[in-house]
């Protein structure tokens, strides 16, 4: 394909590609996603294309394979279109019958969804209880596209934004959109992208860069991954019109080196994005130049973290930076750097398209728009779901996951990974935003929530989680390195039996000093999970200090 | 650039602009504790000592002096009740790994810091880093490093390097606060290159000896009962 | 071809974490004598390789093993039970995490969250996922690696 010169070249490349499509003709989309790949779809992708050709029916039926279609649980995933008819645990013994029926537009019934209890069947993908209740206005594409072709990206409406904003808007109304819209940042700090943007763009430095955080270090969040891997043009596009807003040059896109589908999804994107002139100099006929180049991270955790990404880019030791030297203004080599997570980036292209009044009608108050959340643990349903911001957790964990297998009780939620924290079943009607989980001590981070149920030991999750993080901890501060060590060590005693009464007022120093007196995030939140067991699981620790003391007299 | 006025305790303070809060309350003879501060070295901020309650359009934080900038109307307190809290418990927390350092045995005298408190750690260093920080900053031959992450953290000397440049200098065994810097490199000596020093030599004393600045210490300084009594106290 | 790596890197001190992993990545360890060498050409202090070496967990100062046994202990695997699937397979190998055999068979790592939650807890053999493991599933796996 060739270069496009200017945003009408564009939508007459749009046009040829959707005029040589038929939207009625049978479409087979296998899930290439994490989990799917982990139950071999890969077999089952390579059967679909050997049975096509087999068949004789290529002409007939198209076959893509995809990124993730967000039922984890439920893969090797595939969607046949139109009509979204989802077949789900599909083996490769089932391929002949799938591309056959799909030829003739009839449906394989012992493919679908059936309703645990009821056994009613869900055919159409709007009518699965898993997806019905969500809004899926970030991953709806990922099923409809082949991420390794641009072609498939433009079919579906991309770049429009970008060739919007850079023929009809100046970089500062792009800006001021992005403001209007309140878009908080996804990656867990919730901070309104628009005033990052505006601070870096303000800064007095010419050389200016922008950055994806791809990292994704939050254990149990996969939704990042999935969408890097699944839609990389999406969260390009939007790191494009971030850069022409705010007026950097030079982007970076970060991620784990441990996704060779990821690497090469988002490098493939990368390259035809280029050769179309959408990366470079002039894109589109602007007069904007930008680049943009991939790193890989090297497996520790904090380098997750905003200043300590940016040393690794340079190439030196991830160690954070005190916050009130801020990114924004003295980055990557010290010049203003604006960094963003990937679900940010990925939300820019719909609030250029669409207006921040469509974004701010979605979601509540303070926190607008929809929010990929990971759902996983103890739960029926799992994988990568998108809801507005301000559904209640309930729905989420009963309606979209199913419930707790084996007809258990749930007895917590956890959200935030290692930097989060818990919160009791009781309080399962609480809306999914960020102020309002953050009051009740279990902020939202990055959106992977956990199920735990009724058998899960709260005191054995916090001391996972502080090991976790103690061995991620890089050193440089006494609060972090040697605090969050010392609870490490009051929580094993505690639950091997040997926890005194003394033990919970440590703790509690700890937590309060480690908050206070720790270096960057990782340290200042090293304690919260574990400040919320004490908050709402307080009695299991007392019971088993207890019961401690108790079997240590007796021994004696 | 111009000056700077801010508020160190009730007292004010002009400074040039960029001045830390830290030189701004020792240019006015405020005292704060520092560990990992020397005024040879880079700012660290890294033992998280010189903490301070500071306090600028109506936000109150808290912030390493060392580091912090000072900023015009800013009104900081070097004590407070979380101030000292934070600073009692990162005394403990480093007596866990130097009970006998003689700056943390003065500063837990002062901040009625329990030297028993926490388990007890196998290393003495309390990686304040100034060792590295000083062959890497002064003496710009980098004869020790830092290695490992986290809890497990040690300093490193590099035998190839150490051989040939340690014995002659020895200066960051008079800044270290625990002496393990010295144990460190007698220990490396041992297994990498005995008998190989370069030249019998007396140790060089240097300008801000630690050990020549500290007080005596009265021998009955522990406030707090040791950890045992406590527990049966309940 | 650990020195072409080292030669394109020559002068940038920038690149070591690049230049390292590159040679990670050829050579499944870190030697000294590379190390070495490394620091020299990049123009960095031996020291601040080391730092880097021994502090990122995807460089390895000893050799490893020709297959990398990757147990996931994030934290939805951990609640699914990765860490009696550790357990077993400490026992199956020998090794604690972070320890190669004498025959250099297996390297025992344990990792976090490698984004397959929905099918933990996971086993992982040279970047192969194996989902849904349960303890006496992962003897007949490691069978399968010479």
């Amino acid at each position: 394909m060739p270069s496009l010169q200017t945003t009408a070249e564009l939508e007459e490349l749009r046009e040829q590609i959707r005029a040589a499509r038929d939207p009625s003709k049978p479409c087979i989309a296998v899930c290439g996603g994490a989990a799917c790949d982990g139950l071999d779809s890969a077999a089952v992708a390579a059967a679909f294309a050997a049975e096509i050709a087999a068949q004789g029916v290529a002409a007939k039926v198209d076959f893509r394979i995809t990124g993730c279609h967000g039922y984890c649980n439920k893969g090797p995933n595939v969607l046949v279109g139109p009509g979204d008819v989802c077949y789900f645990e599909v083996k490769p013994e089932d391929v002949p019958e799938v591309v056959a029926s799909a030829a003739k537009g009839e449906v394989v019934d012992r493919l679908v969804y059936r309703d645990p209890a009821t056994g009613e069947k869900a055919v159409h993908m709007s009518e699965v209880p898993f997806y019905k209740h969500q809004m899926r206005i970030l991953i709806g594409d990922i099923p409809r596209i082949d991420p390794t072709r641009i072609a498939d990206y433009l079919a579906v409406g991309g770049y429009s934004a970008l060739a919007k904003a850079l023929s009809q808007m100046t970089s500062d109304q792009v800006l001021q959109e992005v403001k209007k819209a309140n878009l908080r940042g996804r990656g867990g700090g919730g901070f309104p992208a628009g005033l990052k943007w505006e601070t870096t763009k303000n800064a007095p430095e010419k050389t200016k860069y922008v950055i994806v955080n791809g990292h994704e270090g939050e254990s149990g969040a996969f939704m990042d991954r999935a969408m890097l891997t699944g839609n990389p043009h999406r969260v390009l596009e939007g790191l494009i019109i971030g850069a022409y807003a705010i007026g950097a040059q030079q982007g970076y896109i970060y991620t784990r080196h441990d996704s060779p589908s990821m690497a090469r999804h988002i490098t493939a994107a990368l390259e035809q994005a280029k050769e179309l002139g959408l990366l470079g100099k002039n894109i589109l006929g602007s007069g904007f130049d930008f680049d943009v180049e991939l790193h890989f991270d090297v497996g520790i955790f904090v380098s997750g973290e905003s200043s300590a990404l940016m040393r690794s880019i340079e190439g030196n030791t991830p160690e954070p930076r005190p916050k009130y030297i801020r990114t924004s203004v003295s980055g990557i080599w010290d010049k203003p750097s604006n960094l963003n997570n990937v679900e940010t980036w990925a939300n820019v292209p719909e609030i250029i398209n669409r207006g921040a009044d469509w974004f701010t009608s979605i979601g509540s108050e303070k926190s607008k728009g929809t929010k990929l959340v990971s759902l996983s643990g103890h739960v029926v349903n799992s994988g990568v779901v998108e809801v507005p911001m301000g559904t209640p957790l309930r729905t989420i964990v009963f309606d979209i996951g199913g419930g707790v297998p084996e007809g258990r009780a749930p007895k917590a939620i956890h959200f935030g990974g290692a930097m989060g924290g818990s919160i009791p079943i009781s309080m399962i009607d609480a809306p999914l935003d960020f102020d309002g989980m953050a009051k009740l001590g279990a902020p939202i981070g990055a959106g992977g929530l956990l199920v735990m149920d009724e058998d899960t030991d709260m005191i054995e999750m916090a001391r996972y989680l502080l090991d976790f993080l103690v061995k991620e901890s890089c050193g440089k501060c006494t609060p972090c390195r040697e605090g969050m060590y010392q609870m490490l060590k009051i929580l094993t005693n505690i639950i091997e039996g040997k926890g005194r009464k003394f033990d919970l007022e440590r703790l509690a120093d700890l937590t309060e000093v480690t908050s206070l007196g720790s270096l960057c995030a990782l340290g200042k939140t090293s304690s919260d999970p574990l400040k919320s067991m004490l908050r709402y699981f307080k009695p299991e620790f007392e019971a088993r200090i207890a019961a401690g003391s108790a079997a240590g007299s007796e021994a004696k | 650039m111009s000056d700077i006025t801010l508020h160190i305790d009730g007292k004010e303070a002009t400074v040039p602009a960029g001045t830390t809060v830290l030189k701004a309350a020792q240019k006015i003879g405020v005292s704060i504790p520092t560990l990992c501060h020397h005024p040879k070295l880079e700012d660290y901020g890294g033992c998280r000592l010189c903490l301070v309650e500071v306090e600028s359009r109506g936000r109150t934080n808290y912030v390493v002096s060392c580091l912090y900038p000072a900023e015009t109307g800013l009104v900081v307190r070097t004590r407070s009740e979380k101030v000292d809290k934070v600073r009692r418990l990162i005394i403990e927390e480093l007596m866990a790994r130097a009970p006998d350092a003689p700056e943390l045995v003065r500063l837990a005298y002062e901040y009625g810091a329990d030297r028993n408190r926490f388990e007890k750690e196998a290393s003495f260093c309390v990686l304040c880093g100034l060792c590295v920080r000083y062959c890497a900053e002064v003496k710009q031959k980098h004869a020790v490093g830092f290695i490992e992450n986290g809890h497990v953290r040690e300093i490193s000397f590099i035998p190839e390097i150490a051989a040939k440049e340690c014995w002659d200098c020895q200066e960051c065994f008079a800044i270290c606060p625990t002496s393990y810097a010295q144990a460190a490199y007698f220990l490396t000596e041992a297994l990498a290159f005995p008998g190989q020093r370069k030249k019998e030599s007396a140790p060089i004393g240097v300008e801000g000896d630690r050990m020549a600045n500290i007080p005596a210490v009265p021998i009955t300084f522990v406030k707090r009962p040791p950890a045992s009594e406590r527990e049966l106290a309940g | 071809m650990i020195d072409g790596i080292i030669e394109k890197y020559r002068g940038k001190p920038g690149a070591l974490i690049h230049a390292l992993t590159e040679i990670q990545h050829e050579n499944r360890w870190l030697p000294r004598e590379i190390m070495q060498k490394v620091a020299d050409a990049l123009e960095v202090p031996f020291s601040q390789a080391m730092q880097i070496a021994s502090f990122y967990k995807t460089f390895s100062l000893t050799p490893k093993g020709r297959h990398e046994v990757h147990v996931c202990t994030g934290m939805t695997c951990h609640l699914r039970g990765a860490a009696k699937l550790m357990a077993k397979l400490e026992e199956i190998t020998g090794l604690k995490p972070g320890e190669t055999d004498t025959q250099a068979k297996f390297t025992l790592e344990a990792g976090s969250c490698l984004g397959s939650c929905s099918i933990g807890p996971e086993l992982i053999v040279d970047g192969k996922h194996y989902g849904r493991m349960t303890p006496e599933r992962a003897a007949d796996v490691l069978k399968q690696y010479e």
